[in-house]
């Protein structure tokens, strides 16, 4: 949620659990902004945390000219002070997400796990021991969330001639009725399935506002669900991660 | 050719037609068209002939549209269905209602207030970075009030808010005063079916032994005997539990727990839904609804993480100790003067102890030998002595009341709860927060003489790894495989051959010899 509206939005999501201490709120209003100083990002996002054994991790996105892709992670063990994000590629990724259990909290934490052998003839054989960085490992499942669960209401976001994303002005909120309906939300990510769809289906979308997937394409269905809390707003949550809350 | 001029003509005529319908529809809101308004422009511009016609001809057609006749009211009234936000809206004013006279208010101020200071609790939780929102934590006060004032109890308490996926719900714990809110109705309820009585078997032996023999065997399994729940305000069943969706829609009160339900419940893995009747579908089967299921983790999360800072809680000391009973009663010390925020932040969690009773394994906190009612029942029956005896099964036994958190397992090395400190810059004033690692969503806080428990969660144990059900049971064998039924395979075509030649042949041989014989005489 943007950090320019922080106390309000985090507001609604106090009914599903999601609250930040006093203390946390009042560091992160004034370390966002000078983040966003900084770096010079248009706007700074705070993508949430994560809770690992010893401490917690904040993780913030500072968002550039294009809404989906200009996107730099940044993380905060005590919302005071950020560091980015390292880039990982595929097969440090892969690494990284094999480890299992929770995360500690201390960012320079190596997690190991053991490789099973591969064609290996040897019944006995142990695999290899993988040392992942606890920080390579917070990139993996960051990016990983935000693939399978970050979520945006349809037409909130524009496609413009440049194929440059944007927040759309005009957006003014979808009705209860829309809102109830699966239909209605995008996976705020590089579209996928798309091109799979049959021209039939393509002819129906608009070009700016429909160029991301549907939540009812996924499979298995029912991987993420909407609540009316209160009748009034909503939240969609992903069982698969237990959280991804959308206003 | 003629052909095409005449089709292009019809296409023309086709398109000016279509244009001439649009323009001829009547407006939604204000009832006319776009082609009468434009004739009337084009008729008031020919009749005055103002001097720069095309400047002011907005402010014709507004003029136009002003002096144009409207209808003031509609015949049809719009009945507007209300929404459910208006409809929850409606239930939880009731709640904002003050209904105590002032002379009552005065008595009750004498009087401990029964529910518990929920916006003080929740601002300390806040603080640690738990809870829920500050306006739906008041909601849920006045919840809290108005349930006990429909019920006699002695103690409520906010227990936690359980997410689902199609609602969530909020859980009150609930003491009632000695000797009420005994729910008849919950105590006549049986869990699952007991098993079949024999006495009804024996009287068809005894009319029907001729038949006995034609009578496929019978069944030779006997269920495990039911064990009993226990009784109300004892262990599993110590404290009641109410339940709603949200603040303002009437509670509902939750069934006792049974043994076999805590079981059960141990060895799946369910979100809740959000509706009480909605069936769990597990294997092995669970006994019971979500209500069932939903009473099932509040008990376990209760006995697994609601925890106090040692010496809060006492036992009391005129009870003689003996060491077969575990102890299941304690009381609030009133000496208590509170800890530092070191001895209470201590990795090592010495200052924190469990204030409820262990779970055993079969489910309940005092353990039930189910050998001796099994003699009880099956007195009758014929076959008794033919039954194996079971072995006495060992009596379970778990960590006593007021365990210290520094005994809790550890799972795969990492500990079981993790501390907070509220702040790190006033090191007088920090509260100090728990939260449990087994059961995500579990915290407890203490300050002075200060602590509560809370549970914000989704009601799953944490397990590392993916959680696979239970497979199914491998089938029952049909019969006993013993001598007389075996299964052989039929003989092939040439065995059989094999055989009626050797039998022809030792028939011949018996004939030659008889022949022989008959010869002899």
């Amino acid at each position: 949620m943007d950090a320019d509206g922080l106390h309000l939005s985090l507001d609604y999501l106090g009914s599903s659990g999601v609250i930040l201490s006093t203390e946390q709120k009042a560091s992160l209003q004034n370390s966002l902004l000078l983040l966003k100083n900084r770096e010079k990002f248009a706007s700074v996002e705070l993508w949430g945390k994560i809770t690992g054994i010893q401490g917690e991790y904040f993780i913030a996105q500072g968002i550039g000219n294009d809404k989906l892709s200009d996107r730099k992670c940044h993380y905060s063990t005590d919302c005071r002070k950020w560091a980015q994000l390292p880039k990982l590629d595929d097969s440090a990724r892969a690494r990284a997400l094999k480890v299992e259990g929770r995360f500690m909290g201390d960012a320079s934490y190596e997690a190991e796990y053991i490789e099973p052998p591969v064609n290996s003839s040897d019944p006995h054989a142990t695999g290899q021991t993988v040392v992942v960085r606890e920080e390579d490992r917070l990139t993996a499942v960051v990016d990983a969330i935000s693939h399978d669960v970050a979520v945006a209401p349809r037409g909130a976001y524009i496609k413009n001639p440049q194929e440059v994303v944007l927040r759309n002005r005009s957006f003014r909120g979808l009705s209860i009725a829309e809102a109830s309906n699966l239909n209605s939300y995008f996976h705020f990510r590089p579209a996928e399935e798309l091109d799979k769809k049959s021209l039939i289906q393509k002819a129906n979308l608009d070009k700016a506002i429909d160029f991301l997937d549907c939540i009812e394409d996924d499979i298995p269905h029912g991987q993420l669900h909407v609540m009316l809390i209160a009748m009034t707003i909503i939240t969609t949550t992903s069982l698969r991660y237990l959280w991804l809350l959308q206003l | 050719r003629p052909g095409n001029r005449v089709n292009m003509a019809t296409s023309e005529e086709l398109a000016f037609q279509n244009a001439k319908a649009y323009l001829l529809k009547n407006s939604t809101i204000s009832g006319i068209n776009m082609y009468d308004h434009l004739s009337q422009i084009i008729n008031r511009v020919l009749d005055e002939r103002p001097d720069n016609a095309v400047d002011v001809v907005g402010d014709l057609s507004r003029d136009l549209k002003r002096t144009a006749f409207t209808k003031e009211s509609e015949t049809i009234q719009e009945t507007e269905s209300p929404s459910g936000a208006v409809a929850l809206a409606q239930a939880q004013a009731k709640l904002f209602e003050v209904t105590t006279e002032p002379e009552e208010a005065e008595a009750d101020e004498d009087l401990q207030p029964i529910v518990p200071n929920v916006a003080e609790t929740a601002f300390y939780f806040e603080q640690t970075g738990v809870g829920l929102s500050r306006e739906e934590t008041f909601r849920i006060f006045l919840a809290l009030k108005q349930l006990s004032k429909d019920q006699p109890m002695e103690t409520v308490r906010f227990w936690g808010k359980l997410f689902g996926t199609l609602g969530n719900y909020i859980v009150a714990e609930v003491e009632f005063k000695d000797g009420e809110g005994e729910d008849e109705q919950m105590e006549g309820e049986e869990g699952d079916a007991d098993p079949e009585l024999p006495q009804r078997d024996t009287s068809e032996d005894q009319e029907d032994e001729e038949e006995k023999a034609d009578e496929p065997p019978k069944s030779q399994y006997k269920p495990p005997p039911v064990i009993p729940r226990e009784e109300s305000r004892m262990g599993t069943n110590k404290k009641i539990y109410f339940v709603t969706t949200e603040p303002g829609i009437p509670w509902v009160r939750l069934p006792p727990v049974t043994p076999a339900q805590i079981a059960m419940a141990r060895k799946t893995k369910k979100f809740l839904t959000g509706r009480l009747d909605a069936p769990i579908v597990s294997n092995p089967p669970f006994p019971g609804n979500e209500s069932n299921y939903l009473r099932a983790q509040i008990q376990r999360i209760s006995a697994a993480t609601h925890v106090s800072p040692i010496n809060y809680y006492q036992f009391e000391e005129d009870e003689e100790e003996e060491e077969e009973e575990a102890r299941d009663s304690f009381v609030v010390n009133t000496e208590y003067e509170g800890m530092s925020y070191k001895e209470l932040a201590d990795p090592s969690l010495s200052g924190w102890v469990h204030h409820v009773q262990y779970i055993l394994p079969q489910g309940r906190c005092v353990w039930y030998n189910p050998v001796q009612k099994a003699e009880e029942e099956f007195e009758d029956e014929e076959e008794e002595e033919e039954r194996e005896e079971p072995d006495e099964p060992e009596p379970e036994k778990g960590p006593p009341l007021l365990t210290p958190l520094s005994e809790d397992t550890q799972l795969e090395g990492q500990p079981p709860w993790s501390t907070t400190l509220s702040t790190s810059f006033a090191t007088s004033y920090t509260i100090v927060g728990i939260h449990s690692n087994q059961w995500p969503g579990a915290h407890a806080f203490a300050i002075d003489r200060k602590f509560e428990n809370v549970y914000v969660g989704w009601g799953l144990k944490y397990q590392p790894g993916c959680f696979q059900p239970a497979l199914p049971n491998q089938g029952e064998k049909e019969h006993p495989v013993g001598e007389d039924i075996t299964e052989t395979d039929d003989p092939t075509p040439e065995e059989e051959a094999a055989l009626r030649a050797a039998q022809e042949g030792a028939d011949q041989e018996e004939e030659e010899e008889e022949e022989e014989e008959e010869d002899d005489d």
